[in-house]
């Protein structure tokens, strides 16, 4: 086995293995909150007669250890139990939601990634100059206001002034591709103003790093134009940095946009698991939170994994 | 002379300063140089550093590194001064009328692109070749440059050939594009002495067979001498003497041009063995942690009281092992260590104060084995405190005494690291393994990043201390000039083996074996014509056997 695929098995078992850790956490957290989910459902004037029968029905007498393996066995096979509130099936509930927060997230990162480090690299290549220090200064400006503001402000400009695009987010099942991607046009300009100051800044760090080096001395003097000795010897060797911070900001995306979602009044994961924490819904809690972790778990490893694979010494050993 | 390449006029390079503490100002570093070159013809520039040479080399392309500006003057290439031709004009030059080789082809190559790519760029990207005839000829100069494997080397990343031959891919680089003049800084200098001698050719021979003209860098002057045709010493930005490679070796004018072409002369008389060892290793072997084949097999040697041992040999010999070995640094897996009559410790955990204080080192770079926030006296100090118990007065006294010693005077006490020149830091590291009275001194290759000039200072000065202190020298060094200068007794190693061992005169007189024969006559010698002859040598042998 080469080395380069040693390092990414490697890194996929330890993915698999924190996970798991996660997954203990999340578990213990929720069992030491007080009070357990029969008392929750009965409320706090439920007798002695009732808990006790609603417990032994839940199987809640079992040693935590036991109802640990059920909940992952249960939570590895798709059955995420049933939510407390409305006794809904999890696993189909979170499936829409999921789905509704992916496909935001998906446009967002469409529009932003790219966006970013072509920023980064014009940045670069007019390194203190007026256009660099234009795409710092907005971008940052942009990243200092509060998301819901920023949402607000492009609801004023582009749906109430202009009228190009409708105010709410408000997707369902079944609508079309086209219609559902206007509909999330600005909640996705706005996430993307958000993450934009971060991947540029990082690109253009990173970037700068590289120009340190003799070999983009020696491209220049092959008598490259700025931009090629960037976009050809730069960006390459700079790689493995920018798509950590990429995926940072996807993991965002997918896990942290609550706010966005309760503004355009979009039917994604973050309002989904605001309310059930209100509602103390712990089964519902619990398996958002083993996704939200298993997404930021994965796309840290695809970080990690492309960086193994963007280095030239691991993938083409002597 | 209409048909000259390229003509400098006054050229004058200045570049920003930021000294420590002071406020950042602009100064002069090249002041007003002139010289031509026709084509075809090698010109070597020659200089300790600081000299302005690779600044100079680069003004050919226009190019100025880091800070460094072109202040004034004339430089016409092909007919324009390109000091005022356009960024675009110049674009164009670069790359396919003027080409560049570095020192350090290993961080000169994009480590993320194949060879190939990299050798072909300029004149694609230039639109001077197809891909495919770039491609074709640069199998062509691979395949003349000596290269293994010219058809396929190229689809490799620079990471998997050596440091020679991506020094020679470096070449191909620069000579693909069919360039009018080629600036060489410096290309054979981070090479072994074996492998620069073959590099050293197929450059020659590239420059013969294509015509080029050439610009050679260089602080060896008899590495210069065998390429060149027309030599400039510089020194300080300033020219010193300019003429033909005959006379600046053979009939120098100036003392400067004199003390470098004399430099590499000087001969130590041996001392003969005398009384017991100081140092005797006996069946050393060794490897590092986590690897599974030994880095020292089964190596003896021993070093007498008073007197010098030359260890020599190429990077991955073992030579700075064996140094590691001896202070403890790494444990060896077999073998003993005596020293002084009795046997050390294999791990300096567990050796004594006495041990350790009787065993001193110096380093290669006495920039870095030095705290840049400590004085001269705090550095000397340390040591005098240490193993001595030293203080106030009495320390300043003692720390005098060893300035005195190494020739330089009481008003360095509180300098800083950075204050002072290369050779002066190199001094204070010795006066710092003085300080603490051993009866060895490891000196790891000492001298290899100074100037030859300064390097022979430091050579003597050690001479001298060791008459004085009658310390040994365990004296580790890839370059058998210094090793002449300074040894009594000499251990040749390869790839972790002593393969000769003995007095100096036993070492350096025939009947050689194969390894020694080839590291002796690779070494330059001040002569023109040396490479010639050598590589004649060789070919017949090889047609012999």
């Amino acid at each position: 086995m080469g080395l380069a695929t040693r390092l990414v098995v490697q890194r996929l078992a330890l993915g698999l293995l924190l996970l798991l850790a996660v997954s203990v956490l999340i578990f213990a957290g929720t069992q030491i909150l007080p009070g357990d989910v029969a008392q929750s459902i009965l409320g706090q004037s439920a007798t002695p007669e009732a808990l006790e029968n609603l417990r032994r029905d839940m199987g809640l007498n079992e040693p935590a250890v036991t109802r640990y393996f059920t909940w992952l066995g249960g939570a590895l096979t798709g059955d995420l139990g049933t939510a407390l509130t409305s006794g809904a099936d999890i696993s189909e509930a979170i499936g829409a939601r999921l789905g509704n927060t992916l496909f935001l997230a998906g446009v967002a990162a469409v529009i932003a990634i790219p966006l970013a480090i072509l920023l980064g690299l014009i940045a670069v290549r007019f390194r203190e100059r007026w256009p660099d220090k234009l795409i710092s200064g907005v971008t940052l400006a942009s990243i200092s206001l509060p998301e819901f503001f920023i949402g607000y402000v492009l609801i004023l400009i582009f749906a109430v002034k202009l009228r190009w695009l409708p105010p709410l987010a408000t997707v369902y099942d079944g609508m079309p591709f086209g219609e559902r991607l206007t509909l999330v046009l600005l909640p996705a300009i706005t996430l993307t103003m958000v993450v934009l100051a971060h991947m540029m800044r990082m690109t253009r760090a990173a970037i700068l790093n590289v120009m340190q080096s003799a070999y983009i001395e020696t491209a220049e003097l092959k008598g490259l134009s700025g931009f090629q000795v960037i976009a050809r010897h730069a960006f390459p060797n700079a790689i493995a940095p920018i798509v950590n911070v990429v995926m940072l900001n996807l993991a965002y995306l997918i896990v942290g946009v609550v706010v966005v979602e309760v503004v355009f009044a979009y039917p994604g994961m973050g309002q989904y698991l605001v309310d059930h924490v209100s509602k103390r819904d712990v089964p519902v809690v619990q398996a958002s939170g083993l996704i939200f972790a298993a997404v930021y778990i994965g796309l840290n490893m695809v970080a990690d994994i492309v960086s193994i694979l963007a280095n030239p010494r691991l993938r083409h050993p002597k | 002379m209409t048909d000259s390449l390229v003509k400098i006029r006054g050229l004058k390079i200045g570049a920003t300063v930021y000294p420590p503490g002071e406020k950042p100002h602009d100064i002069e570093i090249v002041h007003g140089v002139d010289f031509d070159l026709e084509k075809g013809k090698v010109l070597g520039l020659i200089g300790e550093s600081g000299a302005g040479k690779s600044t100079i080399g680069l003004a050919t392309m226009a190019y100025g590194r880091g800070g460094v500006e072109l202040t004034g003057g004339e430089v016409w290439v092909n007919g324009r001064d390109i000091l005022k031709t356009s960024v675009k004009d110049l674009r164009r030059l670069r790359g396919t009328e003027v080409t560049y080789v570095s020192q350090s082809a290993a961080a000169s190559f994009n480590p993320a692109k194949k060879i190939m790519d990299q050798v072909i760029e300029a004149a694609i990207s230039q639109g001077k070749f197809s891909k495919k005839d770039a491609e074709a000829r640069a199998v062509e100069l691979f395949r003349k440059l000596g290269l293994p494997d010219p058809d396929n080397i190229g689809s490799r990343y620079p990471h998997q050939v050596s440091g020679g031959q991506l020094q020679r891919c470096m070449t191909a680089l620069a000579l693909c594009p069919e360039p009018d003049l080629v600036v060489f800084d410096e290309p054979t200098t981070a090479l072994d002495v074996t492998t620069q001698i073959d590099v050293l050719m197929a450059i020659k021979e590239a420059i013969r067979d294509t015509g080029v003209a050439a610009l050679y860098i260089t602080h060896d002057l008899a590495v210069v001498a065998q390429v060149s045709d027309d030599i400039m010493v510089l020194k300080m930005g300033d020219t010193v003497e300019y003429g033909s490679v005959d006379q600046i070796i053979n009939n120098p004018q100036e003392d400067y041009t004199k003390a470098l072409v004399s430099v590499r002369s000087s001969e130590h008389p041996e001392k003969p063995p005398t009384t017991e060892p100081v140092l005797k290793c006996e069946h050393i072997t060794a490897r590092y942690k986590g690897t599974n084949f030994d880095v020292l097999h089964d190596v003896n040697v021993e070093l007498r009281p008073g007197q010098t041992l030359a260890v020599v040999g190429e990077s991955g010999s073992g030579k700075s092992t064996l140094a590691r070995v001896i202070t403890g640094l790494l444990p060896p897996r077999d073998g003993r260590i005596e020293f002084d009559g009795r046997e050390l410790s294999r791990d300096m955990a567990s050796r004594s104060r006495e041990d350790l204080r009787e065993l001193q080192m110096i380093y290669q770079m006495a920039d870095v084995a030095m705290n840049p926030r400590q004085t001269v006296g705090t550095i000397i100090g340390r040591p005098l405190e240490f193993y001595f118990g030293l203080k106030g007065a009495e320390k300043r006294k003692r720390i005098i005494e060893l300035l005195d010693e190494i020739e330089m005077g009481v008003e360095f006490i509180d300098r800083y690291p950075a204050e002072l020149s290369g050779g002066q830091k190199q001094r204070v590291c010795i006066a710092r393994a003085l300080a603490a009275k051993p009866k060895l001194i490891i000196c790891d290759e000492v001298t290899s990043a100074l100037d030859p000039l300064v390097a022979e200072e430091i050579l003597n000065l050690l001479l001298n201390l060791q008459e004085i202190e009658d310390v040994a020298y365990l004296f580790i060094t890839h370059d058998l000039a210094t090793v002449k200068a300074i040894a009594d007794s000499i251990a040749v190693m390869y790839q972790g083996n002593l393969v000769r061992y003995g007095t100096k005169t036993e070492v350096l007189s025939p009947p050689f074996d194969d390894y020694t024969d080839l590291l002796l006559s690779s070494v330059p010698e001040m002569r023109l014509g040396w490479l010639e002859e050598v590589i004649a040598n060789r070919k017949m042998e090889s047609a012999g056997n």
